[in-house]
């Protein structure tokens, strides 16, 4: 067997690892910038609460349609965002700072979803949202998932200039008067929608894999904002190549697998990255004049 | 274009840190915001730049739009871990004029370097920003201000952790603002400064001490009163009864 018919073959021969490598390159495409961007706002934790916080909403689209694709993530959405506005509004109006109210109302949500699934289904069901099952996505996840890739880089073009302010000096934003709240509610629903696209192949809790860990190890590549989204989208797309071969030659589950790629390129990128890498640090060359 | 306070009172959970201020900064002055700690100095400029609601009076800005107000806060929470160069961020100074959709053409270009040859950081252009000391970088936000090009521009203690070379420096560029007519007012804390490059003082203790003429509102008898300023509110305050004006 030639390398490239390891590479190509699977692709060639299933219809079900094309559907799977066209949602994952397209996932890749709108999730890794989302990730860059939270890493740049210091809120990478926030992905993984939001994701949380689509289960109750996906349990009671299951409870009400079954393992179906609408009524789950049409649930997943809306919990995601009333966790998201509730987090945010407490944060404003009381004391508690945005990443303790999160941190409070995704736990709730993540215990009442499990606990409606388990009501209502079996572990495998639970398992199915939680793990996602990439290899088993119809057309309609299909377009779900490329729908959510096109409309992220369209929001991405609308907003990319006030974001970066936000994120490099928000006290500027708000005193030239730029668009800083409008700018944050898109973005935050970018990332929910994002998650519920990927939710649907790659599960609650891997779908925020394929955002944070290629967006992490951009830093180690780029030098400009611009290059660390193209180099998360990059190592997103590899990562999901690599993973839906791997977990189709061994026969393991394709959602970790995919995820285990992305977290290889994370620690490959820390360790040897061409920036501010561990490599670099300990080698860093011998000292300039100036 | 005066920027006039009628009566203003400025509340952190109804305890007043600007309490019943009135008075105008006239059109083309040169302030000197100064009193002790607490006394409401910042809370004052954040009121001018529009960023806080008054609890109770007002700011009138006449024929002056608040976008041509530009605003330099004491700590810029400039994040100097995103990876964005000099040249970027003072072209930001472009804002009010190219928006979120807006090109930057040469000349926009050409004029932040210039801005940034003006401020003394020529060849920082493609440096990342957070490789820049403190002095290098509240030059480049000065860069900034220059692009933004406001007719009323607000500083609060600019110069705080900055050496005398580069606090110099930025001076000129305050007095160049000032002979270029626009409205400055500066918060600061150092009297020397203040009665050698700013014709105005407001004098603020929380209340307003004096305002006009730097000597006259420096004089003995206003800094004992200033001094004399009660530092923290008290718990069981009364609800003032004091009419606005």
């Amino acid at each position: 067997m030639s390398l490239t018919s390891l590479l190509l073959d699977p692709f060639l021969d299933y219809a079900f690892m094309r559907r799977a490598l066209v949602a994952c390159l397209a996932l890749s495409l709108g999730s890794a910038p989302v990730g860059v961007f939270l890493i740049l706002r210091r809120m990478s934790l926030l992905g993984d609460a939001l994701s949380h916080a689509i289960l109750p909403g996906a349990a009671v689209g299951f409870v009400f349609g079954g393992l179906s694709l609408w009524p789950m993530s049409l649930g997943g959405f809306a919990a995601a965002v009333v966790v998201a506005l509730l987090s945010g509004w407490v944060a404003r109006a009381t004391r508690l700072r945005e990443d303790a109210s999160f941190a409070g109302f995704y736990l709730i949500a993540l215990a009442l979803g499990v606990l409606l699934i388990s009501m209502h289904g079996g572990p495998v069901d639970l398992m199915h949202v939680l793990f996602g099952s990439v290899l088993a996505v119809d057309s309609d996840s299909l377009l779900l998932v490329a729908a959510v890739a096109s409309v992220t880089v369209l929001a991405f073009a609308l907003i990319w200039r006030p974001l970066v302010v936000e994120c490099v000096d928000p006290g500027f934003l708000k005193a030239v008067g730029g668009p800083g709240s409008a700018t944050h509610m898109l973005f935050m629903a970018l990332v929910v929608v994002n998650l519920v696209a990927g939710f649907q192949a790659l599960g609650t809790l891997m779908a925020v894999g394929l955002m944070m860990l290629p967006a992490a190890a951009a830093r180690f590549w780029a030098a400009s904002i611009e290059g660390m989204v193209l180099a998360g989208i990059l190592l997103a797309m590899l990562a999901s190549v690599a993973g839906l071969l791997i977990s189709f030659h061994f026969e393991l589950a394709s959602g970790p697998s995919i995820v285990l790629m992305a977290g290889l390129g994370y620690v490959a990128s820390i360790l040897a990255g061409p920036r501010e890498s561990v490599l670099r640090r300990y080698f860093p060359g011998r000292h300039l004049e100036a | 274009m005066s920027i006039r306070l009628e009566g203003l009172t400025l509340a952190y959970d109804r305890h007043p840190a600007v309490h019943h201020l009135s008075g105008s900064f006239a059109p083309g002055s040169l302030t000197a915001v100064i009193g002790p700690n607490g006394a409401g100095k910042s809370t004052l400029l954040k009121a001018l730049a529009g960023l806080i609601k008054p609890a109770e009076g007002r700011v009138m800005l006449s024929s002056l739009d608040r976008r041509e107000i530009a605003y330099l806060p004491q700590q810029a929470d400039v994040d100097g871990s995103v990876p964005l160069s000099v040249l970027e961020v003072v072209a930001l100074g472009h804002w009010r004029r190219v928006g979120i959709f807006g090109g930057l053409g040469g000349g926009d270009i050409d004029a932040a370097r210039m801005a940034l040859e003006a401020v003394g950081l020529g060849g920082f252009e493609t440096r990342p920003i957070g490789t820049l000391s403190a002095g290098q970088f509240q030059r480049a936000l000065f860069a900034r201000m220059m692009l933004q090009d406001a007719k009323v521009i607000l500083l609060d203690e600019p110069f705080t952790a900055i050496d005398a070379r580069t606090t110099a420096d930025l001076l000129d560029l305050v007095q160049h603002w000032h002979d270029e007519k626009r409205t400055v007012v500066t918060v600061l804390h150092d009297y020397d400064q203040v009665r050698r490059h700013f014709p105005q003082t407001l004098l603020l203790a929380r209340e307003l001490v004096a305002w006009g003429p730097t000597e006259e509102a420096l004089s003995p008898g206003n800094l004992l009163k200033a001094r004399a300023m009660a530092e923290s509110w008290r718990d069981d305050a009364a609800i003032c009864r004091r009419p606005a004006a």
